[in-house]
């Protein structure tokens, strides 16, 4: 038997809203196999939970003008399986294929994989990546934030006292032309953290010999999700050849800042933020039809 | 605390007093008695939990028994026919030698059927990736292997 005091189903935004500005010490509760885990290690004794799976606004991927619309409550397997995903963004249906197993990908949400504010989180760096914007909506409304100022601190996040997040919006110009990939880097193939995750997201010239843009992210690569924005802004409009790939896996070791844990020393994780970065870089680069010359 | 829901298990209609507090594992069990549902780590990690929930498989450990209304839920008693006569999956198992212990068969047994219900054709490594979700430590794995591609090509 789950510790849980109190449960409230939400069926509306608003409705959660109000619970969540009512109930100071509520727990927003989407998929639950972050949450119920915590319940059961009894970290959250006597929870009051905020259960939001029935709320309909919440649920679903759309396309407005060509904007991605992820709604939080996409499991990884909805999006994984979502045309939209696979023909406009298809790195992130990689990066969410590589979360647990098939069973946890039918239960976890993309909404409450960024919100756990945790470093590890498959999705968040592919996100980092695109550009997502998050949408917040609160007792005042709704207001806009890029990911990366979403995150704070470990396990903490820009959600204050009755916010929840109700949108991920990848915009047309921050995936249109651009090709990308995810690497995890895990002990196992499956049902594992990763030790560290990398993703990269390019856009080549047309001649395809220069990166016009790039964008790195990292999971695991210092206490949250991170871009590299000294390495992107180096490479940009850079001639494309081993030496610059050289160049960035050198420069991302400026930016990142990984910590030693029971899994993995900051000297390995150090040794992998250079590796990773290379090799992801060069698949994206193939990807987008580009070739690398000695 | 108390709360009826109403859901299909194993292709009956069925109403439930359940505990909001409760897991779907708990209430299989213990409810309505279904123990091939396995408790294994209960923190969605083994797989020995799983049952198909509207056709998918699911960890009924990390799974609120309330969320299963208006759900249809299979677990493995659900596989055999009236007349007790085994599923095809099942007997893959049988015939393959999938099983030693068979703490993980309910699970595998559940995520092979949705498999072979999807009625698409994988290769070996996609199946690997599909039972990734199952730990067994008996097996090797390869005789479910067997058992799951020899149960697929049996039906589609
Ligand atoms: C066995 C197992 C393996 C796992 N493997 C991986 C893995 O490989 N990679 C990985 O990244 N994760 C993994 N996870 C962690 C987990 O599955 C993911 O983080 C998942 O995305 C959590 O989503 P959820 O909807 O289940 O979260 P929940 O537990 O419902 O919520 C997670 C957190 O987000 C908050 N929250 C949820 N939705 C919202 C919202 N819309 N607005 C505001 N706050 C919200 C909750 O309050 C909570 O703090 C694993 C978990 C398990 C149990
Ligand atoms: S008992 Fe549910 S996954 Fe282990
Ligand atoms: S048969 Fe024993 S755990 Fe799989």
């Amino acid at each position: 038997m789950y510790n849980i005091k109190k449960m409230y189903n939400a069926e509306t935004i608003s409705d959660a809203v109000k619970f969540l500005t009512d109930n100071e010490d509520a727990k927003i509760i989407a998929g639950g196999s972050d949450v119920l885990i915590e319940l059961r290690h009894g970290k959250l004794p006597n929870a009051t939970l905020l259960n939001i799976r029935d709320i309909k606004e919440m649920q679903g991927i759309e396309l407005i003008n060509e904007d991605i619309i992820i709604k939080p409550l996409s499991t990884f397997t909805e999006i994984a399986e979502n045309q939209i995903i696979q023909e406009r963004i298809p790195m992130l249906a990689e990066a969410v294929n590589t979360v647990g197993g098939p069973q946890v990908r039918n239960i976890g949400t993309i909404g409450g994989n960024i919100c756990n504010g945790i470093t590890s989180a498959d999705s968040a760096s592919t996100l980092f990546t695109l550009d997502a914007e998050l949408e917040i909506t609160g007792p005042d409304g709704t207001r806009n934030i890029h990911i990366k100022d979403f995150y704070i601190w470990v396990a903490e996040v820009d959600l204050k006292q009755g916010e929840l997040l109700t949108k991920i919006i990848i915009k047309k110009e921050s995936y249109e032309n651009y090709f990308g990939h995810y690497y995890k880097y895990a002990k196992r193939n499956a049902m594992d953290i990763a030790i560290q995750g990398c993703a990269v997201n390019c856009k080549l010239s047309d001649d395809k010999t220069k990166l016009e843009n790039v964008r790195i992210g990292f999971g695991v690569g210092g206490p949250i999700p991170l871009r590299c924005f000294e390495t992107e802004n180096k490479a940009k409009g850079k001639l494309i050849n081993n030496e610059l790939i050289d160049e960035i896996g050198k420069s991302v070791l400026e930016e990142v800042n990984p910590r030693t844990s029971w899994k993995a020393t900051k000297e390995f994780r150090l040794h992998l933020a250079q590796e990773l970065s290379k090799r992801v870089l060069r698949e994206a680069i193939e990807r987008a039809g580009g070739h690398i010359n000695d | 605390m108390i709360e009826i829901i109403k859901c299909k298990i194993n292709g009956r209609d069925q109403e439930i007093a359940i505990d909001p507090r409760e897991s779907l594992t708990d209430m299989l069990r213990n409810k309505l008695g279904l123990t091939s549902v396995k408790k294994g780590c209960e923190v969605g990690e083994c797989g020995a939990c799983t049952v198909l929930i509207d056709g998918k498989s699911y960890n009924s450990c990390i799974y609120l028994a309330s969320w299963a209304k208006d759900k249809s839920i299979i677990t493995v008693e659900g596989l055999t026919s009236e007349n007790g006569e085994l599923s095809p999956v099942q007997k893959a198992f049988i015939d393959e030698s999938a099983v030693q212990c068979g703490f993980c068969t309910p699970g595998l047994l559940l995520t092979a059927t949705e498999i072979v219900n999807s009625g698409q054709k994988y290769t070996r490594e996609e199946l690997r990736t599909l039972i990734s979700g199952h730990l067994c430590r008996c097996t090797g794995y390869e005789n479910i292997l067997n058992a799951v591609e020899k149960a697929l090509n049996q039906e589609n």
